[in-house]
């Protein structure tokens, strides 16, 4: 098995999401562990602009040849966006997790939230142990 | 010979692995007072006692084929091909159910993809699932998609009077307690005040084509409608009059079920009849049951698969939204082997028997003293009669002469007093009818 990649800059959820904050907008999705657990990933169900959820809410699924897995969203908001190219291209979930494979934007609704996530190098241990 | 494949002794080592002594004890927890209730069953018989016994309670049935038929009102009396029950007879096929380890059975699973695709062709939709248990939970599933497709946001339903009773009544059982607002089914409700009840909180409004009353009202312009207040359009058909009708494709339903017994199936008080549900691709992923697809195997040939099942429980568990796991394979069976008998040149002329007979029954009855017939809309093969006394009356004249005669309408409708749902098909000749319309004014008579 491939070294799975965990990004330094990036926060991780023990639920495996994985969250990018620039701003007050949080980039959010699945990491390569994730990615790599689900096997192939088949179809990608995400919600619309406009919703709102709260950290630890389920915002959608991931469904693969295996499993069908929530996705909670690791610090609470409004989507602003959503990445409509893996909906019709799910693979780039397994092929770009960090990347092109990226699920929601959102706008955080208080930053705090974040100090509970886990930093790469605690999210490596997390998986690796 | 045995069909338990456990010994005693096997048994007694299962027993005492889990430390009891007998079967017996693992009923402890049920009170002593209800654990081993006396049952009060007749006693034993032997095979040729059974058969007579079930022979004599088979015998006060009447039958169909002994009567000249003129009832439809959700169950249809068509013919059906012997080819049809010697295919779903054989013991590659004879089971109810989707096999387990689907791939394996090849044929199971191609009959299955030539019964959808026909399905789906005949509603205009772009795939159909293995099928459901009945018409009235094809509907109540069209309902949860609508649900999810709204995302739960939603949570009106509108319903038309005109949907068979029955179908509208499984709805209110199967949805109860998820706290839906089903309205718009109450009253007489025409198409437009439906429409009119439309708004942002309405998740779907389903329609009957043909109606219960047989007749096809105008549709055309309701799926904008709908679709403006973010909506979905069901549509519950009869697929025996899409052969002959426009398809609800065509004219913007969203989703097209219903009962699918008319192609093959007996008609029986409590089935097994064949639900069939229909979707545009976009709704594919909400839909309940299973969906076979074509593809290539390894070496390139043609093979089938079990393609989705998106909303089941062993792949979604406690996310599941449909505890439907299984499907009519039988009738379904049915259906496709009836479908393909009849091609799609057969299939139309069935329809059309259907329409000119019926409309033939029409004229004649409402040439007689006292009866008028609703023909204010276009009706496929089931139209409204208005009799001079109570249907019921008349059925109890009618039945001593060998004709099962309509529908009685009061038993649904209150305002529909006096009148019957009169239901002509291929099976019905022309002397049958000319006896029926003679039976009528004579009983109109009386």
């Amino acid at each position: 098995m491939a070294e799975l990649k965990v990004p330094a800059e990036l926060k991780y959820a023990k639920s495996d999401e994985w969250l990018r904050i620039e701003g007050d907008t949080g980039t959010i999705g699945i990491s390569d562990y994730a990615q790599d657990q689900l096997n192939d990933i088949v179809y990608v169900e995400l919600p619309v602009v406009g919703d709102t959820f709260n950290k630890g809410e389920t915002f959608g699924s991931v469904e693969s040849v295996k499993a069908v897995a929530d996705l909670v969203l690791p610090v609470g908001g409004e989507v602003i966006a959503v990445n409509d190219t893996v909906t019709s291209a799910s693979e780039l979930v397994n092929s770009d997790p960090y990347g092109k494979g990226w699920l929601i934007k959102i706008k955080i609704n208080d930053a705090a939230e974040a100090d509970s996530l886990l930093n790469a190098e605690s999210y490596s241990t997390y998986r690796t142990n | 010979m045995s069909y338990i494949p456990h010994t005693d002794v096997e048994r007694q080592q299962m027993l005492s692995a889990i430390g009891v002594t007998t079967i017996e004890d693992l009923f402890d927890a049920v009170p002593s007072a209800h654990r081993f209730p006396r049952l009060n069953l007749p006693t034993p018989l032997s095979e040729m006692e059974v058969l007579a016994e079930m022979m004599a309670l088979a015998e006060a049935n009447e039958h169909a084929q002994d009567y000249a038929n003129f009832r439809g009102a959700g169950a249809y009396h068509h013919y059906i091909p012997s080819a049809v029950n010697h295919i779903l007879m054989r013991g590659e096929f004879y089971t109810a159910y989707t096999p387990y380890q689907p791939e394996i059975s090849q044929g199971t699973l191609q009959a299955t993809f030539e019964y959808q695709t026909m399905i789906a062709s005949l509603t205009g939709m772009d795939a159909a699932n293995a099928s459901h248990y009945d018409g009235a939970t094809s509907l109540a599933e069209a309902i949860t998609v609508s649900l999810e497709v709204s995302r739960h946001k939603r949570n009106k339903i509108i319903l038309s009077p005109t949907i068979h009773p029955h179908y509208r009544a499984v709805v209110r059982t199967y949805h109860q307690g998820r706290g839906l607002k089903i309205v718009g089914d109450k009253g007489q409700a025409t198409i437009s005040d439906l429409a009119d009840m439309l708004d942002e909180n309405t998740a779907m409004l389903a329609v009957s084509y043909p109606n219960f009353f047989g007749q096809i009202d105008d549709l055309t312009t309701l799926a904008e409608k709908v679709h403006n207040a973010g909506a979905l359009l069901v549509v519950v058909a009869n697929p025996m009059a899409l052969a002959l009708f426009k398809s609800p494709g065509d004219f913007g339903a969203d989703i097209v079920v219903g009962e699918a017994q008319p192609f093959g199936i007996p008609m029986g008080f409590g089935g097994p009849y064949l639900g069939y549900f229909a979707t545009r691709m976009e709704y594919v992923r909400r839909i309940a049951g299973r969906v076979i697809g074509e593809t290539a195997d390894t070496e390139g040939q043609r093979a089938y698969v079990m393609t989705l099942r998106p909303r089941e429980q062993d792949i979604r568990r406690e996310k599941a939204t449909s505890n439907i796991c299984t499907n009519q394979g039988l009738m379904a069976l049915a259906a496709c082997v009836y479908l393909a008998l009849m091609g799609k040149q057969g299939l139309r002329k069935v329809a059309e028997l259907c329409y000119h007979k019926a409309h033939y029954a029409a004229k004649q009855i409402s040439a007689l003293k006292g009866f008028s017939v609703d023909q204010s809309l276009p009706y496929f093969h089931e139209f409204v009669v208005k009799c001079p006394m109570p249907a019921a009356r008349i059925n109890e004249r009618l039945i001593e002469q060998g004709i099962i005669g309509g529908y009685d309408l009061v038993q649904d409708y209150a305002h529909l007093k006096n009148h019957m749902l009169v239901c002509v098909t291929e099976m019905n000749t022309k002397d049958e009818i000319d006896m029926f319309v003679e039976a009528l004014g004579e009983v109109a008579k009386q």
